[in-house]
């Protein structure tokens, strides 16, 4: 089976082609932000360079958020198109999961995280699950960094963290000063996210369907519009 | 300097079905089937349309009760609620219209002007099944396709004067052929339709306020003075702003001095502003332009008392008028589909790098 992977919900685009036994190609850029320019054109390169047509795709795999909210809406409209339009499945996978899985082997705990401003990152935790895929140990969140790593050392037990993501650099100073050498750190060619791992994710699901209409983004936080209408809402100033 | 001439051998898979594609239905002379795509805005919409006149289907996922609760479009949950309806809706129209993508020989998309994210979520669906299904990609202008809804209720003639007016867009285009448009005129600043929408704020009314202020209207007398703005003598531009500063002032005036306005008479006396104005710029335009045809498209052509007036002095002037019925006035993927057409009978189509472009200009489309 061959499985077309996607991930644009940050500043990586990354693209792949993937069989159960080889990744036949990917595709991986880290400096420009116009998705919508060249996420197509990159597909289209990859299947002729991998002699694929779109139809001998058997599914699609795309990160789904969290992230840029624009980029992780151009991945699942792109990807739930193609899936819908060829009549395949597609899986959505975490962009936080997906840069997790660049630690698969990794004794402690992998926490891959973006930021989010205001000093909050997006986040999750992970572990190693043998050396194909990770667990989550946690639900993913947006939280206030501070908050958030008491949290991981309760969780870590005193095993080493591992800080994973193009954003850690901003808050290297913050993690140390709470966690000290518990946190790690990785070589810069393990924080960004590489789109054979949502493949191989998406080729294990593929069996359990995939429904392109219901994919949708996790974009781990409301419109700001609709939390200020909800807190009114409670509050009892507004009427539904 | 000489332009350089560079040998290129290589041709993608996907341009070489679209190329194969594109030819063999040439020949065929079957009809042309086109699936518009729209998402510029608060609607996604999708539909299928034969030969740029006959409308099969046309679906509109309507997300104005969402909305109406921020008292306005909010962009980013516009664009949130059409990821999660794109491929329904699409394959809605496919389905209401008894077509599958077999049948389609391009896909028609909106790409600009409108909310940067809304559009992307329209282009992206649209490069991504054209890609998938080697179908042709044609990107269509936001106003282009406004004008052709008209055609899909009578054939076009040239040249012709459109007058454009949503929420979004005052704008007067000449037309000298097919796929030609030029602007005489547009909004210095707020479109007609957002006027309306804050002259019905000032008025206790909900949004959209533009058809509670055409009701209104109606039930009362233009009586309250009102300012017109004509701007210079030769132009065909229009402004709001002053206007609708002038409805403020007079609410307020008469509140100061204890007074009420009949809320009717001030309706009817701003419909009549507004619409004197648009009505007698478009004929000036008709007249000196000898249009054979004037169009009225967008949402504010589903305004009474704009139509009531433009059809009077069509009819003063001997002009004939086309006004689509309401439902493809508003935001629909029909129309989209229809101006597309023009562009596949020219073979004029869109790489896969096509882009959302906010304020994408008529003329350069
Ligand atoms: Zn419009």
């Amino acid at each position: 089976m061959r499985v077309l992977a996607i991930d644009t919900s940050n500043l990586v685009l990354s693209v792949a082609v993937v069989e159960e036994e080889r990744v036949l190609a990917e595709m991986t850029t880290n400096q420009q932000k116009n998705h919508s320019v060249r996420l197509m054109d990159c597909v289209s390169e990859l299947l002729d360079a991998t002699g694929t047509a779109p139809e001998d795709l058997s599914g699609f795999g795309v990160a789904n958020g969290p992230g840029s909210y624009t980029g992780v809406r151009i991945g699942v409209a792109s990807a739930k198109s193609m899936a819908w339009s060829l009549n395949v499945p597609v899986i959505g996978v975490s962009s936080l999961e997906v840069i997790a899985m660049n630690a698969t082997g990794f004794s402690g705990l992998i926490v891959p995280l973006f930021d989010a401003r205001r000093g909050q990152v997006y986040t999750g935790c992970y572990r190693s699950d043998g050396m194909d895929a990770v667990r989550a140990q946690s639900t993913e969140q947006i939280i206030l960094l501070r908050e958030w790593l008491p949290l991981l050392r309760d969780l870590a037990q005193g095993e080493p963290i591992l800080f994973l993501g193009e954003d850690v650099r901003l808050h290297r100073e913050t993690i140390v000063q709470e966690l000290g050498n518990q946190a790690q750190f990785a070589s810069p060619a393990f924080n960004h996210p590489r789109a054979a791992h949502i493949g191989y994710v998406a080729l294990r699901k593929l069996q359990d369907g995939g429904n392109a209409h219901e994919l949708v983004p996790e974009y781990l936080q409301l419109a700001e519009a609709e939390a200020k209408w909800l807190a009114q809402k409670q509050a009892g100033a507004v009427k539904e | 300097m000489g332009d350089i001439v560079m040998k290129k051998t290589y041709t993608s898979r996907y341009e070489k079905r679209i190329q194969q594609k594109y030819e063999a239905h040439r020949e065929s002379g079957a009809p042309t089937y086109i699936l518009g795509i729209e998402t510029s805005c608060d609607e996604t919409s999708a539909a299928v349309i034969r030969d740029g006149r006959e409308v099969l289907s046309n679906v509109i996922a309507s997300q104005a009760d969402i909305h109406k609760r921020f008292g306005g479009v909010v962009p980013e949950v516009a664009s949130r609620r059409h990821v999660e309806n794109i491929t329904l809706t699409i394959e809605e129209a496919l389905t209401e219209a008894g077509k599958t993508l077999n049948d389609i020989q391009a896909i028609a998309v909106t790409y600009g002007p409108g909310l940067v994210g809304a559009l992307l979520v329209g282009v992206a669906a649209a490069k991504a099944i054209s890609m998938a299904r080697g179908i042709p990609l044609i990107g269509v202008h936001h106003i282009a396709g406004h004008i052709y809804a008209n055609r899909l209720v009578q054939e076009m003639e040239f040249p012709l004067i459109a007058l454009v007016v949503s929420g979004g867009h005052t704008e007067l285009v000449w037309m000298k052929e097919h796929g030609q448009f030029e602007i005489l005129g547009e909004t210095r600043d707020d479109a007609a339709g957002e006027a309306y929408d804050k002259v019905a704020r000032a008025l206790n009314m909900p949004y959209p306020g533009g058809p509670h202020i055409d009701r209104l209207a109606h039930e009362g007398e233009a009586n309250v003075p009102l300012p017109r703005s004509w701007l210079e003598p030769d132009s065909y531009d229009f402004s709001f702003s002053g206007l609708k500063s002038a409805v403020l002032n007079t609410l307020h005036n008469a509140a100061q001095r204890g007074e009420t306005i009949e809320p009717a008479n001030l309706a009817a006396s701003f419909q009549d502003s507004v619409t004197e104005v648009l009505v007698e710029k478009t004929i000036r335009a008709a007249r000196s332009h000898g249009a054979k045809q004037v169009l009225l498209a967008g949402g504010v052509a589903a305004n009474r008392g704009l139509r009531e007036r433009l059809q009077a002095r069509c009819e003063a002037e001997g002009i004939p008028l086309v006004i689509p019925p309401f439902s493809l006035c508003t935001d629909n993927a029909a129309m989209i589909a229809a101006a597309g057409f023009i562009k596949y009978e020219k073979g004029q189509f869109e790489g896969l790098d096509l882009n959302g472009v906010p304020s994408l200009s008529l003329s350069e489309q």
